[in-house]
């Protein structure tokens, strides 16, 4: 049976890891491969290294930390952050990762995602999706309310979920519906979505488990929960009732809040099927 | 020594890197002359079929790989390294493969209803492919859909014991990406079987002819020792 994956993620700046697990048997915390070597012996089904240099002159420093890391860990890889040609995805490709991701350069240019697919496969191509909730507020009359519609209750006010891209790092509105955006994604060529949730990315309450489950099943490509997990239970939230096919974190993994171990037994528990 | 093929389809380092980091000393080539001298083969593999049929075919290596491996030595095929052993794919267009084992390579459905669910017949038969609009005609709980790709960590259940998967328990987990799968003619080819919806060839021998659907050099410590057992053979 195909297992739900666990992925730490990892930033790095300058090919040098700046968020990531500080232990202090770590020689150089800075080192990708180092940190890639212990998530690998904790069981991460996959690793997500984020590039979060904005200068042209990193890639080259990024190539390098491919190399160095496809060349000691033997699991998948994604490299994201600043990709914006296909030559540049071919470079990270090319140096042993598996996937590259792209965030705002498909937003900007779409037919990057084709042009990245037909290249090298959509198993290549991750489109990375930063969403924000705007949900409207609907005011019904009851009294005129369809009885037969799923909305026949005695509350007055529902609300539509519906959700917004936001790309440069979060900062920047599209007007683009999150769902939409997702279909086209898959419609070009992605061959996944890593979704982060901008409403719940560091707050560690859970997972926005709506916004998950509107992706994954508008889409028929896996689909990566991010942002706001923060008990063993969000996990298994997102890869339930969220239909999220993989989970990912950053700062729980790399503050030691919890191990990958102790999220794998407790979804083993609850029937979840995973690596272990 | 290990003479892999470079083709010019493939993302080789990673499979070049792991083969290195179990010790084994690793050539690449592109050329037919090397291939014919080579004491085991490795095909190794990422991309579609037709653009790696073609990568042979501009280097004239086709030729140069059925001759060798006619002579027994050991052959690898590693993801679409493996699915270009069969005869033939129908991804975008058929294109003929290198026919060093009996069969055809196919496109996982995207719904599916199982008359049987069971892995451990080591049968295939049992799989319908739903089409669209063709929902009513089956029980709605026995329909699937199928992401593709099949992506991510699944299990191999060997069928029989082979010098390939000394070490290999039944349940352990490799890593997966492909669209596509091997469907062996010859059913007793199947080495071990994966479920995805239904059972298909995740690994495959015949004689001197290893396949292998997984990555091996992403699949951590059980794909090492699958490389190293290869290695060893």
């Amino acid at each position: 049976m195909l297992a739900k994956r666990i992925i730490p993620c990892l930033d790095v700046k300058d090919g040098r890891v700046v968020k990531g697990i500080n232990f202090v048997e770590l020689r150089d915390a800075g080192d990708p491969v180092e940190q890639a070597k212990v998530y690998d012996h904790a069981g991460a089904d996959e690793l997500v290294f984020l590039d979060i240099t904005a200068t042209h002159e990193a890639r080259e420093t990024v190539i390098e930390m491919a190399k160095a890391v496809a060349e000691q860990v033997f699991i998948p890889f994604t490299v994201g952050g600043g990709i914006r040609t296909v030559d540049d995805m071919r470079d990270i490709l090319r140096s042993g990762a598996d996937k590259i991701s792209i965030n705002s350069a498909a937003v900007r240019t779409p037919e990057l995602i084709s042009a990245g697919a037909e290249a090298f496969g959509s198993q290549a191509i991750v489109v990375a999706i930063d969403a924000r909730r705007v949900s409207e507020q609907l005011t019904v009359n009851s009294e005129q309310s369809d009885q037969t519609s799923q909305f026949t209750t005695h509350n007055s006010q529902f609300t539509i979920p519906k959700w917004e891209v936001y790309v440069s790092g979060g900062r920047t509105p599209t007007g683009l519906d999150a769902v939409e955006w997702a279909q086209e994604a898959e419609r070009r060529g992605a061959g996944e979505i890593l979704l982060t949730s901008m409403d719940g990315d560091g707050t560690q309450e859970g997972y926005d488990l709506a916004l998950t489950k509107a992706i994954a099943e508008a889409v028929n490509i896996p689909v990566i929960a991010s942002g706001g997990a923060g008990t063993l239970a969000h996990f298994a939230q997102a890869l339930t009732e969220g239909g999220a096919d993989a989970a990912l974190a950053a700062s729980l993994f790399h503050y030691k809040q919890m191990t990958i171990e102790e999220v794998k037994d407790y979804l083993a528990e609850q029937d979840i099927p995973v690596r272990r | 020594m290990i003479t892999m093929i470079d083709y010019g389809a493939s993302n080789i380092r990673s499979a070049q890197k792991a083969f290195e980091y179990i010790g084994a000393e690793v050539e690449l080539t592109e050329d037919p002359e090397v291939v014919r001298r080579a004491t085991k083969l490795v095909l190794p593999g990422v991309g579609a079929f037709g653009s790696g049929m073609a990568g042979l075919h501009q280097r004239n290596l086709p030729e140069a790989i059925q001759e060798t491996v006619a002579t027994g030595i050991p052959f690898l095929g590693i993801c679409v390294g493996m699915q270009l052993m069969f005869d033939e794919s129908n991804e975008m267009g058929i294109h003929q493969g290198l026919g060093l084992m009996a069969g055809k390579v196919k496109r996982f459905p995207q719904k599916l209803s199982m008359v049987n669910p069971s892995t451990s017949s080591g049968q295939v038969g049992q799989l319908s492919i739903v089409n669209e609009g063709d929902e009513t005609q089956s029980p709605i709980s026995n329909l699937q859909s199928l992401k593709i790709p099949h992506m991510g960590w699944n299990q191999l259940e060997p069928a029989w014991e082979s010098p390939l998967l000394a070490g290999v328990n039944t349940g352990d987990y490799t890593y997966f990406v492909h669209s596509y799968y091997c469907d062996p003619d010859d059913a007793t080819a199947v080495l071990a079987w994966t479920d995805y919806g239904f059972p298909f060839a995740s690994v495959v021998q015949k004689d001197n002819v290893y396949g292998l659907q997984f990555h091996p050099e992403k699949s951590q410590t059980i794909g090492l020792q699958i490389l190293k057992n290869f290695v060893n053979i």
